[in-house]
């Protein structure tokens, strides 16, 4: 964790209530997940209850209150994808990784999330280990792809 | 940069650009709307800067990375301006025959331009490819033109001058009647008239008014908002702020999603772009009007589009959405009249007045002007987005732009408006694009995104499907929604295990009538649409499947039954 990238955060918005989503956001992306100390931090910081706090913390899905694995995969089950056969690439990725959508490995090497539709659905099926975007995958392609991780 | 204080520095600015650029200079435009990134385009990014550093042409050949063309399926894209060479398809390995073949050679690359799939003919210009020449790219036609981290490159075609003549030359209530002459219908979902939303939040007693882009595009399957709003956001931008002088309006506030980086990057980039020349602040082109602008972010959840969440998300509280009969345009953000609008329809506003409510109104049908933006996604050859005047038929978009069905398969229906809008059967497929013939056919246009569907799948999944997202995407405030769309669920999920009963169908409008009256906002009310639009259409197959049928052969819990 780097305690001051999240101070500096914190500082940039102290006071600011309304700017709650964007500095748990900010953290967030920093640090992949939000430890329960930084929420409180945060609550001080922005001069919110941490009730509310918690409650944007587990209402959307961007946020995590358990550390990431070192690679997140995204797969995309937006209806196009859905229909173009996410739900097997889907399945392909559960086998491999022993994981379901929402957990992370023993050895915090995958993490695994289904997403909505990323807004390129030419792509699809398509999965996205970090930033990089696996295209119009097919299941027996995927042991592959995920094997350039370590 | 410096400021511009008045409509005539700002017309001096752009000679100033104009007479710096030469219009023969050769730039490579390559597309990195979020398809072609997709698809390997940033490769092919640092491939051509590689290529032009290595051949010493930097100060002779610009290139752009630009916003989204539309041809996404043939992505990744790249056009050699200003002969408007279109390329297909494009790797990293084809990057130095380009440079050498076509940007200094002058010579098209044969191998690499679009080939029509059933005539075999070639075209080698942007403007010939039937894809672009068939559309009215009114919207999108300045996206292959233009770098969207450059507001010099907006200025060059045009930009800001409807601002400037907003300010300028009309009064806010001239402003509020142009759009509403225009008959300008809200982009998002609902077709309001855009002009009337706007007098109401003008005349609302209070004298701080909000004004909103709605960017949250949650709707799976629609991507055309992302598309314009990251390869040109200073015409929504331009937009909004003409929108918040008719209303009276100092303060905007962008509503966007956080998980499209390079969204993010061009939105920041052109505000603070815009601030510099003091196109946003205090007293812009020195009309005395002052207005600013701050960006909020979606962080994942579905429901904070839905316009009474999205307000309560932009307070920084948990986006719930607020019942119905409290309306934002009088009670918004922080109780205050808050008119939001998204990225298309903000989009619109500077064409409507720039060149005026009597050419928009030639456009589009009756009661449906203007062009709409189209995601085309699904069962379809091409996955793209197609700018087309209201009107156009449904058979055009499908097999013109979409070039119709992959694999031989027939199409069996289209969906509209993600998972709380409708279906149409193939068979309705000569309808117009229109706001209330669709409505009428109970698929509302949504967004206008457009998923096709052939004959291999099956309706009761696709249902069970958008309830099983919208499951998770309910807030669960009200019983109705949260109860409701469990319960449809469950009966759907049933069927297509093959354990369907009896009365189920029955059962599943009963509870579609209660959540469609009972439930708190659009989000609940609007649920129950997808369900209700398939067993108006295609009952037959929910009845199949009560008699352990699919018969698109597509439950695999039924073709088990099916072979016992």
């Amino acid at each position: 964790m780097d305690n001051d990238a999240i101070e500096q955060i914190l500082n940039k918005y102290q006071g600011q209530s309304r700017q709650l989503i964007r500095v748990m956001m900010e953290i967030q992306e920093e640090n992949h997940w939000l430890p329960r100390e930084v929420m409180m931090k945060i609550s001080e910081k922005l001069e919110v209850p941490f009730s509310r706090v918690l409650r944007i913390a587990t209402y959307y899905k961007t946020f995590s209150l358990t550390p990431k694995g070192r690679h997140e995969i995204h797969v995309c089950t937006g209806t196009a994808c859905h229909i173009r056969g996410a739900q097997s690439v889907l399945e392909t990725v559960q086998d491999l990784t022993g994981i379901k959508p929402g957990e992370t490995d023993a050895e915090h090497k995958f993490s695994l999330e289904t997403v909505n539709c990323q807004g390129c659905c030419t792509c699809g099926p398509m999965l996205k280990v970090d930033e990089k975007t696996h295209s119009r995958i097919s299941s027996n392609e995927i042991a592959d792809a995920l094997k350039k991780y370590d | 940069m410096t400021r511009i204080n008045s409509a005539a520095e700002l017309e001096e600015l752009r000679q100033g650009i104009l007479s710096k650029k030469d219009p023969d200079k050769p730039s490579i435009a390559i597309c990195a709307g979020l398809s072609c990134l997709g698809l390997g385009n940033g490769a092919v990014i640092n491939a051509f800067k590689e290529e032009i550093r290595k051949q010493s042409l930097e100060a002779k050949v610009d290139v752009i990375a630009t916003g989204c063309h539309g041809f996404c399926e043939k992505g990744p894209i790249v056009v050699i301006n200003p002969e408007e060479i279109c390329y297909l398809q494009v790797t990293p390995e084809d990057v130095p025959e380009i440079v050498s073949q076509t940007v200094i050679g002058k010579k098209v690359i044969d191998r690499l331009i679009y080939t029509d799939p059933k005539s075999g003919e070639k075209a080698a210009l942007m403007s010939e490819i039937p894809f672009y020449k068939k559309q009215m790219r009114v919207l999108m036609g300045n996206n292959a033109k233009i770098n969207p981290k450059s507001i010099d490159d907006y200025l060059a075609i045009g930009g800001y001058s409807a601002l400037a003549k907003a300010l300028n030359e009309m009064s806010p209530v001239q402003v509020l009647e142009e759009v509403t002459k225009a008959n300008l219908r809200g982009r998002g979902g609902g077709g309001f008239p855009a002009g009337r939303k706007w007098e109401t939040t003008r005349n609302a007693p209070n004298e701080t008014k909000y004004v909103i882009v709605n960017a949250h595009e949650g709707e799976p399957g629609a991507f055309m908002d992302r598309a314009l709003f990251q390869g040109n956001p200073h015409s929504v931008l331009e937009g909004l702020i003409i929108g918040a002088y008719a209303i009276g309006s100092q303060q905007g506030f962008i509503y966007t999603r956080h998980d499209t980086p390079e969204l993010r990057k061009n939105v920041d980039i052109a505000l603070a772009q815009a601030e510099e020349y003091g196109l946003l602040g205090e007293n812009i082109l020195g009309s005395g009007f002052s207005f600013k602008v701050e960006v909020h972010f979606d962080v994942g959840i579905f429901v904070s589009g839905e316009s009474s969440a999205l307000m309560r998300s932009i307070e920084g509280k948990a986006p719930e959405p607020k019942p119905k009969y409290i309306r934002t345009s009088v009670h918004g953000i922080w109780d205050r009249p808050s008119n939001l609008n998204n990225v298309e329809t903000w989009a619109n506003v500077p064409q409507i007045i720039g060149k005026g409510s009597e050419w928009y109104n030639s456009i589009g049908t009756e009661k449906s002007k203007g062009t709409k933006l189209i995601s085309l996604s699904g069962h379809v050859c091409n996955s793209t987005v197609v700018e087309v005047p209201m009107g156009t038929s449904l058979k055009e978009i499908v097999y013109d732009f979409g070039g119709g069905i992959p694999n031989g398969k027939k199409l069996k229906a289209i969906h509209f408006g993600g998972p709380m809008g409708g279906t149409i059967p193939e068979s309705l497929i000569d309808n117009p694009l229109d706001f209330d013939v669709l409505s009428k056919l109970g698929a509302s246009m949504g967004a206008g995104d457009m998923l096709m569907m052939d004959e291999g799948t099956c309706l009761v999944e696709v249902a069970r499907f958008f309830l099983d997202f919208l499951s998770g995407e309910s807030c669960g405030k009200c019983v109705p929604c949260r109860e409701g769309i469990r319960q449809m669920l469950n009966i759907l999920t049933n069927m297509t295990k093959g354990k369907g009963k009896a009365g189920d169908i029955e059962l599943m409008e009963e509870l579609a009538e209660v959540i469609g009256a009972a439930a708190l906002c659009s989000l609940g009310r609007s649920v129950q649409n997808p369900l209700l639009s398939m067993l108006k259409y295609f009952r037959d197959e929910f009845e199949a499947h009560i008699e352990k049928r699919c018969p698109a052969h597509s439950c695999k819990a039924l073709i088990a039954l099916e072979g016992v």
